[in-house]
């Protein structure tokens, strides 16, 4: 009788797992697969496109391809950059939150704002705010008088990655102090109420108690940031398109560009796949993290 | 006296907040009503006077405009109802199943979420071409759905398990199934989570970009963040500011009333998210 009930069980429960499982097969799973076999191929164009097994001679070629080290090393200050800046602003924010002041419910949902708009859009609206002769940026900057002449922002390396790193940061921030603020409620108040009592300044209650207390919530932003960061897209494409001169050109562009521009599919996915094995292990990560928790 | 500087602190850094979250798309906005001459003045005109309705004007004979925002709607819309259909059967399973278990489901439901979408790009572009979909803007549901799918099953699960424990066993005594449960009893118990869930999924699906703009090469298959990045002139020297500024304001109108009227769902189902893993 009760092996029955319990077939019945799983068999419910597989019942109804079965639309998400499918879902994710179909749309991650499978294509996951498909662009790892895809890496071992070689793309030629002769007559169409000939596909045909290379091994790991597809693999091989990112070793000696200046281009694709160099959007590694962009990809990578885009990410440091960004998570860098995002964490900062966004435990700043959460710490704003945090106190209770007339008008916080308005600022809770002002503050979201950025996180909800779409980034290819409003990367545009970067573009024109770091515009050379009528942007915002410049505006301001010669106002306050912190530059004498405009600034170029997207013309040339250094200060277009400081472009972008601004707007990635600009529409992040809001989900760093979402997770910071979470992190923040659940610290006892008494906690801190007792270090006050024993003569701590603002200060030190932030760096004694508040910052070690928050670790993990830190933690768990930075990677998740880290993570999509690193595969970072529609801000480039949109507000550099990976210029001037492939100094902002970052594996997701240098990917899509093989795919789409020169129809080079085995060595697009090669790029993709040799890419991304970095987000790949920051995830390994999540996961190691959280059995540890579970285990504790 | 420091209670007033504390004060002062405060206030400071909430116009600074404020300042940082509205000023970028407030100067859009401001940008998108400026008669031609003021966008190009320098020093910048900030306040436009007269305000002007040119530029949409401009921008809905120069693009069909209408038909992008159609396309977002329909799809976004389609993507979230089948990413809820798939969620909430899979939420109320996890929600029963024993505490290990469900968090190695919801871990690996994370890890999914966390999958760079540039690996499944080009499979999915050869899916789209094998079945004769480029250029129909309905083949972006079912990727959207998926991508939709983890955060949204987190949202519901954590609803259901948040009903009270009786509710479910009577729903059992009366004779419902799975089903009948799932319809009559914890989706409209749990109805603030199923909001949250389809808020997140639809925001997620107007907002992408990525495939959108590689599954659509004509305009009137294309989604409002793919089209907008095809207004901009011809020459990078010749971009229609105006006319650019409308089409922002006009794609992101619609999220920003979303955030503004439900902001207390979204964080609680972002966080919820997030932080319990």
């Amino acid at each position: 009788m009760s092996t029955v009930l319990a077939r019945r069980a799983r068999r419910e429960r597989a019942l109804l797992l079965s639309p998400v499982l499918l879902l994710l097969a179909l749309v991650v799973a499978v294509p996951a697969l498909r662009v790892l076999l895809l890496g071992f191929t070689r793309t030629e164009l002769a007559d169409g496109v000939v596909s045909s097994w290379a091994g790991l001679a597809t693999h091989a070629r990112t070793l000696g391809d200046g281009r694709f080290l160099s959007a590694l090393r962009n990809t990578a200050v885009f990410t440091f950059l960004s998570v860098l800046l995002e964490v900062t602003l966004g435990t700043a924010l959460a710490l704003l939150l945090d106190r209770s002041f007339r008008g916080r419910g308005v600022l809770r949902a002002v503050v979201l704002v950025p996180w909800a708009l779409p980034t290819s859009v409003m990367a545009l609206a970067w573009a024109w705010i770091f515009h050379d002769t009528f942007g915002m940026a410049n505006d301001l900057l010669l106002r306050i008088g912190l530059v004498e002449t405009p600034v170029a922002w997207l013309a040339q390396p250094g200060t277009a990655m400081a472009a972008l790193v601004v707007a990635d940061a600009w529409k992040t921030t809001p989900f760093v102090a979402l997770i910071i603020l979470a992190g923040l409620q659940g610290i006892p108040r008494e906690v801190v109420e007792a270090a006050r009592v024993d003569g701590a300044g603002a200060f030190a209650r932030f760096r004694r108690i508040t910052l070690p207390l928050l670790v993990p919530s830190l933690v768990v932003a930075t990677l998740f940031r880290s993570i999509q960061a690193w595969g970072a897209f529609d801000v480039v494409w949109v507000m550099t398109g990976g210029g001037p001169g492939g100094s902002t050109e970052t594996l997701s562009l240098y990917a899509y560009q093989s795919w789409f521009r020169y129809l080079d599919f085995g060595y697009g996915a090669a790029i993709a796949v040799q890419g991304m094995l970095v987000a790949l292990l920051l995830a390994a990560l999540v996961v190691r993290l959280a059995s540890r928790r579970e285990e504790a | 006296m420091r209670r007033s500087v504390a004060a002062a602190f405060l206030a400071l850094g909430v116009c600074l907040a404020a300042a940082w979250s509205l000023l970028p798309a407030g100067w859009q906005a401001l940008t998108a009503v400026k008669p031609e001459a003021q966008i190009t003045a320098s020093p910048a005109v900030w306040v436009p006077s007269p305000p002007t309705t040119e530029h949409v004007r401009s921008l809905l004979a120069r693009k069909p405009f209408d038909r992008y925002l159609a396309n977002s709607a329909l799809v976004s819309l389609a993507a979230t109802l089948l990413a809820l259909a798939a969620a909430a059967p899979a939420a109320s399973a996890l929600c029963r199943m024993r505490p290990r278990a469900r968090s190695r489901w919801l871990l690996g439901l994370l890890l999914v979420s966390l999958f760079p979408p540039i690996l499944l790009l080009f499979p999915l572009y050869e899916g789209v071409r094998l079945l004769g979909l480029v250029n129909n803007p309905l083949a972006l549901v079912l990727p959207y759905a998926a991508f939709g799918v983890p955060l949204a099953t987190w949202v519901l699960e954590a609803g259901f398990r948040e009903l009270p424990k009786e509710v479910e066993e009577a729903a059992t005594l009366d004779g419902l199934g799975p089903l009948g449960r799932l319809l009559r009893v914890q989706l409209p118990l749990a109805a603030p989570s199923v909001a949250a869930a389809g808020l997140l999924t639809f925001i997620a699906s107007w907002n992408e970009f990525l495939l959108a703009l590689s599954f659509t090469t004509r305009e009137s298959s294309r989604t409002v963040t793919a089209g907008i990045a095809s207004v901009s002139g011809a020459s990078l020297y010749e971009v229609p500011w105006g006319p650019l500024s409308a089409a922002v304001v006009l794609a992101t109108l619609p999220v920003v009333l979303l955030v503004l009227l439900f902001e207390r769902r979204i964080s609680g189902g972002l966080t919820g998210g997030a932080v319990k893993g």
